[in-house]
């Protein structure tokens, strides 16, 4: 059976790295998650792998578009501004159909902002965030179980769809300590890498690109990106319900909110109101068909976020026209995470 | 009877698309000699820059990762800590390595990256159009310098080759031009010298290559020869600014 750990969620992160065969990482020191790369400059080495402080954010991802392009599992880890920096190098990343593993332990923004939770890079993470148009896999742990959990799977999820996977967690499940239970790496079946450069050898050459400058190659390339992200859509959707099934008032919420939400869903309960609670793990895809099917008999949604609104515009796509959707949320700020009595009474407001 | 001269293996059989008088050509077939004399085809790999040198691998007969414009260096950096094994070499301009590639291509030196960076200074953005590089001439136009560059206002052109030779993790730092038969020979003598230092291992190597640019000078192919031999050696001067082994 696998230790049971008291470990904070970054390090659930880097620990889940190693685990997943990740033996190269690449990344720039940024407040709530320089825990990660302290944590790989220590383990790596005595692996055989590879650390490198890069001289930005810019190199970092760069550096992972390089060793990915190999073929190894590699992975860089930074927080909002620095996630910004990377976007060029993930925009690339998708283009040319590499997998790596991209982690934001998101902080409060825009600009400088503070280092404080926030869940402001939604849009970001989840609608492109470079240039191009693309979609890269999403995923948005509440825990340091999942932090562990989803990173070993954004491994795999990169691998098998041949492009970057963004843990998106926050400062709270970044830097909160809590019992882990380190599984190991799943089985899983992972096709081969036989686009990876790797020195020709005595084989056919092989390019690692995102330029398709022949007539029809990139919109027939554009295009079999948009049939991989509908793939997507249709086979690893995840997410939690949490007592849905005679909810009247349904709540949406990612992340660490979701957990905060989960206590008010009980204070409600216990004042009789029928409220449930679906949880978006992965927000890219999103859980789209779960929500539609949710609100078939559940015609309010409140949508809880800390930002001033962001995923509550994929609920309202998702859900059918009849459903109402509420919205509350607190833009990120110094000590603003919403206690459960707040969350409590917006519940009763909308109920 | 007996060969003796032949395409390189490791360039393939196709016709340039770059513009009559342009060097890359040339450069491409020094460093795919250097690739044929060490036997390091089957295990190159390429890092491909942006503009007219991103389309490398059409011309190159070796793994080819394309790269960001100006990432080049970091690229090489994932591809060769990842590879150890592999023979890591880049192929950037002058507005992709000493422009938007600066921090870049000095912190993969100053780490002392154990590859080969092929950079190639016409002086200008030669795809985008000729606009002003960190390499163009004190009083040259562009069309981004229409006036000519102005030495107060936008700097002076960056010697790319001595400065990098400044740092500790630099093994090897030259100069070379292709503009005529003794600077070519002379350039494929010390890009040997730059691949020498990857194949055993002993440090990050650079070569400047000059090349001439004479679609976005507006000079005709021998005029940009010229130009070469002339205005840019006067300003960039050729030589080996760092040798740390006198291999």
């Amino acid at each position: 059976m696998a230790k049971r750990l008291f470990v904070k969620g970054n390090e659930a992160v880097a620990m889940a790295a190693i685990e997943a065969g990740c033996r190269y990482y690449f990344g720039y020191p940024i407040t709530p998650q320089s825990d990660i790369p302290e944590y790989l400059s220590r383990e790596l080495p005595k692996l055989g792998g590879e650390f490198i402080q890069a001289e930005s954010e810019i190199a970092s991802i760069n550096m992972l578009l390089g060793a990915s392009a190999t073929g190894v599992r590699a992975m860089t880890s930074s927080s909002s501004p620095g996630i910004s920096l990377k976007q060029e190098g993930i925009s690339y990343m998708a283009g040319s159909e590499l997998p790596g593993v991209i982690v934001n332990i998101s902080r409060s923004g825009p600009g400088l902002g503070g280092i404080d939770a926030s869940q402001a890079d939604y849009f970001q993470s989840v609608k492109g965030g470079g240039h191009g148009g693309y979609h890269i896999v999403v995923l948005a742990p509440a825990s340091v179980q999942e932090m562990y959990d989803l990173t070993m799977l954004a491994f795999d999820l990169a691998d098998i769809y041949r492009m970057p996977a963004m843990v998106l967690g926050d400062s709270v499940v970044g830097q909160m300590k809590e019992a882990l239970v380190a599984n190991r790496r799943p089985e899983t079946k992972l096709p081969p890498k036989d686009w990876a450069v790797r020195g020709k050898g005595d084989g056919e050459q092989r390019v690692v690109k995102s330029l398709f400058l022949g007539d029809g190659e990139l919109e027939a390339h554009n295009w079999r990106l948009h049939a991989k992200y509908q793939e997507l859509k249709e086979r690893e959707t995840r997410w939690e319900e949490f007592e849905t099934a005679d909810a009247q008032l349904l709540v949406t919420a990612f992340g660490s909110t979701a957990r905060i939400v989960k206590t008010a869903v009980l204070m409600a309960r216990d004042a009789g109101l029928k409220v449930g609670l679906l949880r978006p793990v992965t927000l890219f895809p999103f859980p789209e068909k779960a929500l539609l099917q949710a609100t078939q008999q559940c015609k309010k949604v409140l949508d809880i976020e800390l930002n001033t609104g962001q995923m509550v515009e994929d609920v309202r796509l998702s859900v059918a026209r009849d459903a109402e959707v509420y919205f509350y949320g607190r833009p990120p700020g110094a000590g603003s995470l919403p206690t459960p009595e707040e969350l409590f009474e917006q519940i009763r407001k909308y109920y | 009877m007996q060969q003796v001269f032949k395409k390189p293996v490791s360039l393939k059989d196709v016709q340039t698309h770059f513009c009559p008088g342009c060097h890359h050509g040339t450069i491409h077939r020094l460093v795919a000699e250097a690739m044929d004399e060490f036997g390091v085809q089957k295990r190159t790999i390429g890092v491909a820059s942006v503009g007219c040198s991103v389309f490398l691998y059409g011309y190159f007969d070796v793994d080819v990762v394309e790269a960001p414009h100006g990432r080049a260096a970091a690229v090489a950096t994932g591809v060769k800590r990842a590879k150890p094994e592999s023979f890591v070499f880049t192929y950037q301009g002058d507005g992709d390595l000493a422009a938007i590639g600066t921090a870049e291509i000095i912190h993969a030196a100053n780490r002392g990256e154990d590859i080969t960076v092929i950079f190639v200074n016409n002086t200008t953005y030669g795809m985008t159009g000729g606009q002003m590089a960190p390499t163009t001439l004190v009083g040259q136009k562009t069309s981004t310098s229409p006036y000519g560059r102005n030495q107060s206002k936008d700097g002076a052109p960056i010697r790319m080759a001595e400065l990098l030779s400044q740092l500790e993790g630099v093994a090897f730092s030259a100069r070379v031009a292709v503009n005529s038969p003794k600077n070519l020979m002379d350039a494929k003598k010390q890009i040997k010298k730059a691949f020498q230092y990857q194949v055993e291992g002993k440090g990050f190597s650079f070569i400047e290559a000059l090349s001439s640019c004479p679609t976005n000078w507006g000079l005709n192919p021998l005029m940009a020869n010229s130009r070469v031999g002339t205005e840019m050696c006067d300003y960039f001067r050729l030589g080996v600014f760092k040798n740390t082994e006198n291999l």
